[in-house]
């Protein structure tokens, strides 16, 4: 029917009227869809492309000029500083996202299933979310004075004699900066978790007892595979905001460590728009294929 | 005590942005009916000069007493320097005046976004410092390396892209502004005198030392300290060469690998912080830092060091398009802001101000002896709001102005190798 509709549509909508209804509906779809077209376009779509057109112009320090080199990326790619950048960023993702993983199934599976009532686990989760009642740069320069030399632990552990001088690396580390990404990011894998840990069908794991499965039998493979999608949304949260992080890793390292988006802001901040729209690009590229290898492991769609 | 200043000024920009729209069109408005010189007294109440800078000189104070002395409104806006240099060469209609450093200037006037000044306008030309003039503070200084800013202050006429080796009769930028800069130090915590750049790679204050993380400022404390300690010499450390950025960085790196330094700051209340708290005890510092970690009760020096200083200065310029009413209001605000008033306030901040006569008047001989002359405090010294800083029988760090401003070793630069640096910068960063 609407292959004859498309075909005259002027002639349909004047000739006649009762067939206009007709026509209307496959419009909807596009009607339906046209707000989130518009917004991904105008805010998303624009600004990625422009960020690409600007990562071929050529700069000084003042000004950019629109032209077509390939310096940027000749001058990105080819230092030593920007693959250890790369390689550190990848660091942090990996031992943040070890621990987020770790820390979120064990508090989303205590939530799930040792947590009896419905209304507890709300209350439960609530509280899990309460430290985002404030700002996420309150909770981390929140651990500064707490970890610094003369911090609130170090001052603690010295005048209890456990170490004989304040430990050093408690702040402006690598350690201070993933024990930072974890307490901020953490949630973003329990819940989720959670979400998927609380739908599934319990019967299922009485069955599997019943069949005579251990409790670990019934984690690896009832549970854990079931929880499969919430694992992978949850590991793309914690996965991007780390990659992108950069106010995480410049507070707590002392701006003695770099990441990625930490050298993006850098070169924003030394006008130096082209080099990292470059590297803006190139951190792309990398997160769009980490999310294609997490959607590889993990159909979402299909195990919801 | 800049800090203080600085909070509320965050919150004002929301509402000066706001009135921005309205306030340029008043300008525009204004700028159109030139021509009637018999009612500008009237005409210029309307005027509003919209002046953006780096937070040291965009005082909420300053604003005030020109709408009182005046009669004009003077509107601030406060960016960082790297947004400064950038706003002065993009969009030249969004201010009147800027107020910029001189480094900045010499990156931005030749690109035609200011038009010079007319000496023969500036009534208090001759009582301006000859640190901006002719260089020398006394006629036997000798002119420190970097961009120092008699060298950026002149161009042979309006419209010229390249600067004036000697004075002429027209300015770049009125000076405003300009202060020593050196190390800071906990006095407390060092435990030896520290006399020498040299000093923040003792490898006893390992993990206790902290330069600041930006490019153009810290390069040059990074080569003061390379200086000092005898692993390079410089041809010019305002305009390095290639190697010896290299080295320079090389140097950085291996240091920060050793583990010398604590933390790098990029923002005044991060140097603060590090100060007070003990994470650091010896670093790169700027002067009213110093005080804010002094009025927390916490010792702090702002340390004189035997090679000298590594200077900078700012000055107010105007932007190409600004004519008419607003420029006679431009040129009074300039002439205003060298009459005393101003100077007396940032001489009582420890910056300098560019006419120290005319600031003299309007300070007190204790306050002048305190501040200007190395003495000893003759009564209790407080900051312009007020608030106590110094007691009575206190000296000045460094001393007197001859004896600050005389030894200054270098200025804030741009290098011709502005963009390797940089690149080079990040480098010991991410190592």
């Amino acid at each position: 029917m609407t292959v004859a509709a498309d075909a005259s549509p002027t002639s349909v909508e004047t000739e006649a009227p009762p067939r206009k209804r007709r026509l209307a509906l496959p419009l909807a779809p596009y009607l339906q869809a046209a707000p989130l077209a518009l917004i991904l376009g105008a805010f998303l779509l624009l600004p990625i492309a422009a960020i690409v057109i600007v990562s071929f112009w050529d700069y000084d320090s003042v000004q950019i000029y629109p032209a077509f080199v390939t310096l940027n990326y000749e001058e990105s790619l080819g230092s030593w500083v920007t693959w250890s950048t790369f390689l550190n960023t990848l660091k942090f993702v990996a031992i943040v996202w070890a621990i987020t993983l770790v820390v979120g199934f064990w508090v989303a599976y205590f939530l799930a299933f040792h947590v009896r009532t419905s209304k507890m686990q709300t209350v439960l989760f609530l509280v899990c979310t309460v430290p985002f009642l404030t700002s996420n740069i309150i909770r981390m320069i929140s651990w500064v004075p707490f970890l610094g030399r003369n911090g609130l632990l170090n001052s603690a552990l010295v005048e209890l004699g456990i170490v004989p001088a304040p430990l050093e690396f408690l702040l402006f580390s690598e350690f201070a900066v993933v024990l930072a990404m974890v307490h901020l990011y953490a949630l973003f894998m329990v819940t989720p978790i959670f979400n998927t840990l609380v739908r599934i069908d319990r019967s299922l794991v009485e069955a599997a007892r019943d069949a005579g499965a251990s409790s670990w039998q019934i984690l690896t493979n009832v549970i854990i595979p079931l929880a499969k999608p919430g694992i992978a949304i949850g590991s793309i949260f914690v996965v991007t905001l780390v990659l992108g992080d950069f106010i995480t890793v410049r507070f707590m390292s002392g701006g003695q460590s770099a990441s990625m988006g930490l050298m993006i802001a850098n070169q924003i901040s030394l006008l130096q728009y082209p080099a990292a729209a470059a590297n803006a690009v190139a951190l792309l590229i990398l997160v769009l294929l980490m999310m294609a290898a997490i959607l590889k492991i993990v159909d979402i769609r299909k195990e919801l | 005590m800049t800090d203080s200043t600085e909070t509320p000024r965050g919150l004002d920009r929301r509402s000066l942005l706001k009135t921005g729209a309205a306030a340029a069109g008043v300008a525009a408005g204004s700028g159109a009916i030139t021509g009637f010189p018999t009612i500008w007294a009237q005409n210029i109440k309307d005027v509003t000069l919209r002046q953006f800078g780096t937070g040291v000189s965009n005082l909420n104070a300053i604003a005030e007493k020109v709408k009182q002395d005046l009669g004009f409104t003077l509107q601030m806006t406060a960016l960082d320097s790297d947004s400064v240099t950038q706003r002065t060469v993009t969009q030249p209609n969004s201010y009147d005046i800027a107020d910029i450093e001189y480094w900045i200037c010499k990156k931005v006037f030749p690109t035609g976004a200011l038009q010079p000044m007319d000496v023969k306008k500036i009534k208090y030309y001759d009582k301006i410092t000859p640190i901006f003039t002719t260089g020398k503070l006394t006629p036997e200084s000798t002119i420190a390396q970097g961009t120092a800013p008699h060298t950026v202050t002149f161009v042979e006429a309006p419209g010229a892209k390249t600067f004036a080796k000697a004075p002429t009769e027209w300015m770049t930028l009125i000076p405003t502004i300009y202060n020593a800069d050196t190390l800071g130090i906990r006095p407390d915590l060092v435990g030896r005198p520290i006399a020498n750049w040299k000093d923040i790679l003792d490898p006893k204050f390992k993990g206790k030392a902290s330069i600041l993380n930006i490019p153009s400022i810290g390069i040059m404390d990074a080569a003061m300290i390379c200086e000092s300690a005898g692993l390079i010499k410089y041809g010019d450390k305002g305009n390095m060469t290639e190697e010896e950025i290299d080295k320079t960085i090389a140097v950085l790196i291996e240091a920060k690998k050793g583990g010398q330094f604590r933390a790098f700051w990029k923002t005044f209340d991060e140097s603060v912080n590090l100060m007070s708290s003990g994470e650091v005890i010896i670093q790169s510092m700027w002067s009213p830092a110093v005080t804010a970690v002094k009025s927390k009760g916490i010792p702090c020096v702002y340390q004189p060091l035997a090679e000298g200083y590594r200077a900078w200065g700012g000055g107010l310029g105007i932007g190409k398009n600004v004519k008419g009413i607003v420029l006679d209001a431009a040129y009074e605000y300039i002439n205003w802001y060298l009459s005393g008033w101003c100077g007396a306030y940032l001489n009582r901040q420890g910056y300098y101000s560019a006419c120290p006569s005319t600031a003299k008047e309007h300070m007190s001989a204790e306050e002048w002896g305190f501040w200007m002359e190395g003495k000893p405090a003759a009564a209790e010294i407080t900051s312009p709001d007020g608030k106590p800083i110094e007691k009575a029988g206190a000296v000045r760090d460094g001393g007197s102005f001859e004896n600050r401003m005389g030894k200054v070793a270098c200025w804030n630069a741009v290098m011709d190798k502005d963009r390797y640096m940089v690149r080079k910068w990040n480098e010991f960063i991410a190592a």
